[in-house]
């Protein structure tokens, strides 16, 4: 296993924190003129999202994290395993619930999505950044009403709930920000 | 107008500078201010080298380290660009030059970020029979003639470093035991601490300092905090009358450092005992041992004049007068592009 040193750090490291894995977000040099060096650094915690804050001494190290972001196609869920497959390969990974988090609600079947590995099993998941997903149920809107403003509730054929202007229909498609859960555009068939 | 494109990133942009035009003009003009100041006070600006048989032995200072192929000389000598020219500027006052100023570069490796280039510009200076009131009215005199017409600054601020430190850390810096800056620390949200300072003192007042004090200084106001622990006392003469304390200062805007001021040390027995403990410690560390520097020495035995010296890093005072949180900002080439 790699070991990097405070000399090494930089924004996108992996490394292991205790004993979870982590992705340096910040990395501040810190050292009086006539004094002990140290390195102020921001990670998040890849396994909770949490951020966490944490000073080195310059010449401690860290250990390198084994976590790689594959694209993969996902593939079907069967209620309790969410299956994808990486398409060079064709070899297939199988992801929990806690995995999967948030972007369950944004997946269709086929979606090619990032799918972060440690010791080569899926961390985490990362939806596109935007889906193009179908509205299964909203309260019929106000004929003409074209302006946007207001919106209603609609529910996706995934799950999610994302509000939508009152002009858009049960049956429409329609593309969303993964990212914000905001509606951004109707999309023609 | 003549304008630079500001950074890019990308390879083929980094023939540019890191700066834009407004800062190499304010960097010009504060060169020049800092000549007329100094003239005006008769104060003599000269030269000293860059490029030196010996180096500083602060352990946390990691000099530079090049080979000297000197004509007739076969082994040559290893040579170290300087830290800091403070060792030559002593050698000239002890030889009678009087109060003297220096603008030149120091070089010291390992050290890159925000506020870090391991090639930087200070301004150096040592005042014959100043105290370090006088030298601290006069770094106040200074900082009002360079920031006019510039950013605005909040009065100064004369605090002592166990005042400051009481406030933000909430111990005594220099009673308090380990235990009690852990709980500080612990209680402030740096729980990693005690696992690396452990029982080093001078660590715990870095961390701490750096940490929890710093960051809390007002911005816009110039802090002067002095009287600073004996357990860090560089190259500044012990207090007479309070043996806890150096005749020590450290100036701050922003809360950044900006420079160390000290009532010069000038017993040479004193000041070899000080490089025998620096040596120690990087012994310890397994550092590089740097030799004594002897003609030091042997100017101190000649005997240094009463006084007060101190230096400021310019690119970080031309960053703060810019308003600009990046040194690379007011740096033509930083390291990176060097």
């Amino acid at each position: 296993m790699a070991v990097f040193s405070t000399s090494d750090f930089k924004n996108g490291l992996k490394v292991m924190l205790d004993k979870d894995p982590a992705v340096m977000i910040e990395n501040e040099f810190v050292k009086p003129g006539k004094g002990q060096a140290f390195n102020r650094v921001k990670l998040r915690n890849l396994k909770t999202g949490r951020v966490i804050e944490r000073t080195f001494k310059q010449n401690e190290t860290l250990e390198s994290a084994d976590v790689a972001d594959v694209e993969m196609q996902y593939l079907y869920s069967d209620g309790t395993d969410w299956h994808f497959m990486q398409p060079e390969s064709f070899e297939q990974y199988t992801a929990k619930e806690d995995a999967v988090g948030d972007a369950k609600k944004w997946m269709k079947e086929q979606d090619v999505c990032i799918v972060t590995l440690y010791n080569g099993a899926p961390l985490s998941v990362t939806p596109p950044n935007s889906v193009v997903l179908k509205i299964v149920e909203t309260d019929p809107g106000v004929r003409g009403d074209t302006s946007g403003g207001g919106g209603k509730p609609a529910t996706m054929e995934t799950g999610a709930v994302v509000r939508v202007p009152l002009f858009v229909q049960t049956g429409e498609l329609i593309k969303v920000d993964t990212r914000t859960g905001e509606y951004i555009s109707r999309v023609k068939e | 107008m003549n304008t630079f494109r500001v950074s890019k990133s990308s390879s083929e942009a980094d023939w540019q500078p890191s700066c834009d035009q407004e800062a190499l003009r304010i960097r010009a003009l504060t060169l020049n201010r800092i000549r007329r100041f100094f003239d005006g006070r008769g104060v003599l600006e000269v030269e000293t080298p860059l490029l030196c048989h010996a180096a500083g032995t602060d352990p946390h200072l990691h000099p530079f380290i090049t080979h000297y192929r000197q004509p007739g000389l076969t082994s040559g000598a290893d040579c170290y660009l300087q830290t800091s020219p403070e060792f030559a500027m002593k050698r000239l006052l002890a030889a009678g030059s009087g109060s003297i100023y220096q603008i030149c570069k120091a070089f010291r490796n390992e050290e890159y970020g925000r506020h870090h280039n391991p090639e930087f510009t200070l301004l150096e200076w040592y005042r014959i029979d100043f105290g370090l009131v006088e030298l601290i009215d006069e770094i106040e005199d200074l900082f009002l003639v360079l920031f006019d017409g510039m950013r605005a600054l909040l009065p100064s601020k004369r605090i002592t470093y166990r005042q400051l430190f009481e406030q933000w850390v909430g111990a005594d810096p220099i009673s308090a035991d380990f235990a009690e800056l852990a709980e500080c620390a612990k209680r402030q949200n740096i729980p990693e601490a005690s696992s690396i300072c452990g029982e080093d003192r001078n660590i715990w007042l870095d961390l701490l300092f750096s940490h929890l004090v710093q960051p809390n200084m007002e911005q816009g106001r110039v802090y002067f905090v002095y009287d600073y622990p004996a357990c860090l006392p560089s190259l500044a003469r012990k207090k007479l009358g309070d043996e806890a304390v150096v005749e020590r200062m450290e100036v701050f805007i922003d809360g950044l450092e900006l420079g160390n001021g000290y009532h010069e040390l000038a017993d040479p027995d004193e000041q070899e005992s000080r490089f025998d403990a620096d040596l120690a410690v990087r012994r310890q560390l397994g550092l590089a041992l740097p030799p004594k520097d002897q003609r030091l020495l042997a100017a101190l035995s000649h005997g240094l004049p009463d006084c007060s010296g101190v230096a400021i890093g310019l690119d970080r005072l031309i960053m703060l007068m810019a308003g600009l949180d990046q040194m690379a900002q007011v740096l033509a080439f930083p390291v990176t592009r060097s």
